[in-house]
């Protein structure tokens, strides 16, 4: 049984940093600590080394080899088989001079997890590490996670018709290993380790670079106030998001979920009013 | 520990720049549904007609129109036998259609709407089956009430299931689209009274009919007025032709309906067109929802324009605050110089 509640519900536990603490509200009441990615952009090289480790080690079926013609990306997207997708990005700064943005990307495992809440079924469950996971014998293929994620990370998988996304490696992570494309990355533009962590070492590093005259670096989803409560999987842009296709400012859809609930009330009550006032003017 | 809401404006309209946004080679920033057509669809349709079928069945039982009930509880357990066959075939794995009900969720519109199903659609066969046998009356009358309590719930939950997904088109309708869907469904079990009933036994059809044919014209007049440029997909393409069309046909519908409803010809005439109406409405809506999240500019531009309302003040700083502490050690906000 699901123990999960949207924080559209309910408020409850938070972590050290004032966001919601989303093992403890889904009932871990003894939970290691949240463990997540920072994808520190600035260093990606575009290898793609993340890309094949997470395919090898999770065995994600290939899911087509083509090229797009529109860059080095001939992955263009996350999907039900892509978990890690490394974007790029080539800019003319001034006439004559361009540069590459490269960036890998990932499920943002949520603090307030849109997949999460609109499940049905329960097979996308938070795990004791915060991490959200779709628990492949119970999903039943009914694609409402993958209109609820803001992110476009979670699809349908067309050979098997379940959900599939990154489960930050829950079964390395539970034996103390470092998730596959974590472990495969060679500049340490994936990092892994808990995320109070990470957050304090982001801060840093983007300092560094503001210093050092990198004026557009920025941070995304490390703030828990944000619309979805702060990603535990966050990251070190150097443009705006929108320019490596992320949202500029995603709100998880169930915080709505409440008032629209009362409009639907509402509505329903007047359906059968009007029912009930449209019989009236003749007795049997 | 307290949690904030920021209200969004009222009524005012969402006001988004058309034209300017960035994304990723053209490419969208949310999946697009995997859901089918026909099936979802179709079943938003079906659904409706079938909600607001039992209602108007009970109310015609109430008030003496025996051949309307009677032919209002044969659409309605039709409509919902059809539905469900469509959901179960839409599901990627549909031999596992009943772990639907391992849980129940409030958070999952698709979770509580599998659950009224489950109260609804046996209450709408045994009201059916009753009134056609003439079987059973005390328990045929009862499953009839049962039916039409829990039947308008079927017609407007399936807004939410559409509403509470990242899909620009159905999410920022969610304030109207409730509306919408009950006047559709209304204007559909109507008409199909309408169309099926002698005119003498039928006005509680026509009075629905008119009623939500009415309803559903201005409710469909406010959502696109504040949607601003996100009704763009509404009105454009083919979902727009067909949202077009079925505005045809209910504007029609109920004209025919309230002047010529009498009349068995014009009767069954407007009653047809006003089930099609409420048929494209459905379909309309569906694949404006689509549209919209094939373009990134619908998600994008209206996301950087609420990021650019907040900086400037006009919106709180952060949406809803979980929590009252304070901020992890974040980013100064900053702008591309």
């Amino acid at each position: 049984m699901s123990t999960h509640v949207g924080a559209a519900f309910a408020s409850g536990p938070a972590d050290a940093a004032g966001g919601l603490d989303p093992a403890a509200r889904s009932g871990y009441a003894d939970h290691p600590p949240r463990m997540g990615f920072f994808t520190d952009t600035s260093v990606c090289i575009g290898c793609k080394a993340c890309e094949v480790a997470c395919k090898e080690w999770n065995a994600v079926p290939e899911d087509g080899i083509e090229l797009t013609g529109m860059s080095y990306d001939n992955t263009r997207s996350l999907g039900a088989s892509t978990w890690r997708h490394v974007a790029f990005v080539e800019q003319i700064t001034k006439p004559g001079e361009s540069r590459w943005l490269m960036s890998s990307d990932v499920c943002k495992h949520c603090t307030e997890s849109g997949c999460l809440d609109v499940c049905p079924t329960g097979a996308l469950m938070r795990t004791e590490f915060g991490t959200v996971v779709v628990q492949d014998d119970v999903c039943n293929g009914c694609g409402y996670c993958v209109s609820a994620c803001p992110f476009g990370v979670i699809d349908r998988r067309q050979s098997d018709g379940g959900a599939h996304k990154c489960t930050l490696c829950y079964d390395r992570i539970g034996d103390g290993l470092t998730p596959a494309c974590a472990k495969a990355c060679p500049t340490e533009s994936i990092q892994f380790g808990p995320l109070d962590e990470l957050r304090e070492r982001a801060a840093l590093r983007l300092e560094d670079l503001h210093e050092a005259g990198v004026a557009d670096a920025r941070l995304y989803l490390n703030d828990p106030q944000d619309g979805v409560g702060g990603g535990g999987a966050f990251f070190l842009l150097l443009d705006e998001p929108e320019a490596y296709g992320l949202p500029p400012d995603p709100i998880v859809t169930t915080r709505d979920l409440p008032r629209m609930w009362r409009h639907v009330a509402t509505a329903a009550a007047t359906l059968a009013a009007a029912a009930l006032l449209s019989g009236l003017g003749r007795q049997s | 520990m307290t949690t904030t809401r920021a209200r969004k404006t009222g009524g005012e309209p969402i006001v988004v720049p058309a034209a300017d946004f960035r994304s990723y080679y053209g490419l969208p920033v949310i999946k697009e549904t995997v859901w089918g057509v026909p099936e979802v669809p179709g079943y938003l349709f079906l659904g409706g007609l079938a909600g607001a079928s039992s209602a108007l069945a009970a109310s015609a039982d109430l008030s003496g129109y025996p051949v309307l009930a009677r032919t209002s509880k044969t659409a309605a357990v039709t409509a919902i036998g059809l539905s469900l066959v469509a959901l179960v075939k839409d599901l990627g794995r549909p031999k596992r259609f009943l772990n639907m009900l391992r849980v129940f969720k409030p958070t999952s519109p698709m979770s509580v709407g599998t659950w009224i199903l489950s109260a609804y659609s046996p209450a709408a066969g045994v009201a059916a089956a009753s009134a056609l046998t003439g079987l059973q009356p005390a328990i045929g009358r009862a499953a009839t009430i049962a039916a039409a309590i829990t039947g308008p719930g079927v017609a407007a939950y399936t807004s939410a299931l559409l509403a509470d997904t990242a899909v620009p088109a159905w999410h920022d309708a969610h304030r109207e689209l409730p509306y919408l869907f009950v006047s559709s469904a209304a204007t559909a079990a109507g008409g199909l009274g309408l169309a099926l009933v002698p005119p003498r036994e039928a006005a509680p059809a026509r009075n629905l009919a008119t009623m939500g044919a009415g309803a559903e014209l201005i409710v469909k007049g406010l959502l696109l007025r504040r949607l601003g440029p996100v009704a763009e997909p509404y009105q454009s393409g083919r979902a727009g032709r067909m949202m077009e069309v079925a505005e045809i046909l209910t504007a029609a519908g109920l004209t025919a309906a309230a002047l010529g409803g009498r009349n068995r010809l014009v009767a069954a005439a407007a009653g047809t067109a006003l089930v099609a109406s409420s048929a494209f409405t459905r379909f309309g809506i569906f694949f404006a929802g689509r549209e919209s999240a094939r373009d990134p500019r619908y998600t994008v531009a209206p996301q950087r324009e609420r990021l650019r309302q907040r900086r400037e003040g006009s919106l709180p700083a952060s949406p809803p605050a979980p929590s009252g502490e304070p901020a992890a050690p974040g980013h100064p906000p900053r702008d591309r110089p």
